[in-house]
């Protein structure tokens, strides 16, 4: 389980679930998860169109996902965001499926772009995924309270100068170097849930922002590793684990958080009055 | 720019000159000017629709002007300026946000910085001062999002205030209060102007609850401003002046009490309102 072509996976599979925690939290926490949702799936005719003119798919993945953020980014602010974020979705779908009816790549191929293929990863994609990985998480610490503050407040920051719309673009530039470096390793249909269940699990655990970061990669990476784990054991695409076990995550952060919030609300309410 | 003592006595905090917006041929703001001195509070105020948030956006450098100039401790508004705290009028947010009341009034010390850093001990006396400040020590590690409306409003208060500035603009924020919630904010925010010797500039549609603690008046109506001190504005004619409608200011066991007639379109001035004189 932990050597030749495994030990690829489990690589991969954490410096995934790392940038996936840490790229996810301000997914949730900007609301931006249609975005999310429609720039892997973007990539995903990228990889396709990559595919039939018989370039590395990591190309026509990161072209597609940059030219779906942009897109998004700058048509967003002129009309309504979820309506570009939708057309701009279809229009990359139909894309996809264009190439793919005029490429001859094998079925195995596009479900492995679909729904990842984390144990075919081979030792030469493990330095481009390093490299977006960290360039991923240098962007995030250095916008880090930019993103907090546009997200939260995004008045008082534009009375200060900062200009929030720089900040938007800026971060979905960041959501799409993360898509694609993640759809190799766990396919465009399922990179979205490892973006939104860690993170939201965290944030239900700690209301502190830096240690809701911090919990999200956490969960994200045991997520993860939970995941190939069991698609070792049974043979099934690691997406279906990572889907299930995000939501369950999700789940049981929610439980767990329920009651001692209440009371702990109750309490001050209670010291106040 | 720094300024002396002396030199910030003399230049007004905000000056508003001949400023018009025009949004597609309507005039929401036609020929506005008005000063405030440094420390003074000045009500915005007005109905609903009338201009108020277009003229603090402009003051904010979020609205460009069809005309006009806006200084700010007599220079130019070009670049957005620090001196100037603003509390929007209503934050959304969710309940479940990972953010401490004081994370919140933590951000107004370096939420403009990149990178990663450290808050230094003294950020966070001043954080923890600033809570105090407010009345928002007993909720300062609730999340934001759980805190009641005119608690968030005390959060935003001491993150404007963190900064230090010399102008506070509030937009509408004893709008969606109840009548104790408002009365607490409106003396929070008198003592913190005095305490930390900043100008205050709040939007309100209605002044009854101001009246106590009002250096200046700005009417707007229809997009025109008047401007004055209280005692030049609160005062039967000129107030029936401003409201088209007939308002007594009348004088009762050394009260003020504003009252008006009641109709349709003075329901943003409460038929009796009362102002303690000391």
């Amino acid at each position: 389980m932990f050597s030749g072509f495994m030990l690829n996976a489990w690589e991969s599979g954490t410096l995934v679930a790392i940038v996936a925690g840490i790229v996810g939290f301000f997914v949730v926490l900007r609301g931006s998860a249609f975005p999310a949702h429609a720039i892997p799936n973007g990539a995903f005719a990228g990889a396709a169109g990559a595919n039939l003119i018989g370039i590395n798919p990591l190309l026509g993945l990161g072209l597609f996902s940059l030219l779906a953020a942009l897109g998004i980014g700058s048509w967003g602010r002129r009309g309504r965001p979820d309506v570009v974020t939708a057309l701009a979705l279809v229009l990359m779908l139909a894309l996809g499926a264009a190439f793919l009816s005029q490429s001859s790549a094998y079925e195995p191929e596009i479900y492995a772009l679909l729904f990842g293929e984390i144990l075919g990863v081979s030792s030469s994609q493990l330095v481009p995924l390093m490299a977006l990985g960290v360039i991923c998480a240098i962007a995030i610490a250095v916008l880090y309270r930019p993103l907090l503050v546009t997200s939260l407040i995004p008045d008082v920051a534009a009375a200060h100068g900062m200009s929030t719309t720089t900040i938007d673009t800026a971060f979905l530039i960041i959501v799409a170097m993360a898509t694609t470096m993640t759809v190799p390793v766990v396919g465009a249909l399922l990179i979205f849930t490892l973006m939104m269940g860690p993170p939201a699990a965290a944030r239900s655990l700690s209301s502190r922002p830096s240690l809701a970061l911090g919990l999200s990669v956490v969960i994200a990476v045991g997520v993860m590793w939970a995941s190939i784990a069991s698609a070792f054991q049974w043979n099934w695409p690691v997406g279906f684990f990572v889907g299930t076990y995000s939501a369950i995550a999700y789940a049981i952060a929610r439980l767990i958080s329920l009651r001692p919030r209440t009371r702990t609300r109750t309490l001050y309410r209670a010291h106040t009055h | 720019m720094t300024t002396t003592p002396t030199s910030r006595s003399l230049v007004p905090v905000l000056e508003v000159d001949d400023v018009s917006v025009t949004f597609g041929g309507r005039a929401v703001l036609d020929h506005v000017s008005f000063e405030i001195a440094p420390g003074e509070f000045t009500g915005l105020i007005g109905s609903n629709g009338v201009g108020k948030t277009t003229l603090l956006r402009v003051i904010l450098g979020l609205q460009k002007t069809t005309s006009g100039t806006i200084r700010v401790l007599g220079q130019p508004l070009r670049h957005r300026s620090r001196s100037l705290g603003y509390v929007p009028q209503k934050v959304i947010l969710d309940p479940d946000v990972p953010l401490r009341a004081r994370d919140l009034v933590a951000l107004g010390v370096d939420a403009h910085r990149f990178g990663l850093r450290r808050r230094s001990r003294e950020d966070k006396d001043r954080v923890e001062e600033m809570l105090d400040a407010v009345d928002a020590l007993g909720f300062a590690d609730a999340r934001v999002g759980s805190l009641s409306g005119g608690e968030q409003q005390r959060v935003l208060i001491a993150h404007a205030l963190i900064s230090r500035p010399s102008l506070l603009l509030l937009d509408e924020p004893l709008a969606n209060l109840d009548p104790k919630s408002v009365q607490e904010i409106v003396a929070l925010l008198h003592r913190v102007s005095v305490q930390h010797d900043v100008a205050v500039l709040l939007s309100a549609h209605e002044m009854n609850a101001l009246l106590p603690v009002m250096d200046r008046i700005v009417y707007v109506t229809n997009g025109k401003a008047a401007s004055g001190t209280t005692e030049e504005v609160v005062r039967t004619d000129v107030l029936s002046e401003l409201y088209g409608h007939h308002v007594d200011v009348l004088q009762l066991h050394g009260r003020v009490l504003v009252v008006a007639e009641p109709s349709a379109d003075t329901d943003h001035l409460p038929s009796h309102a009362t102002l303690h004189l000391d």
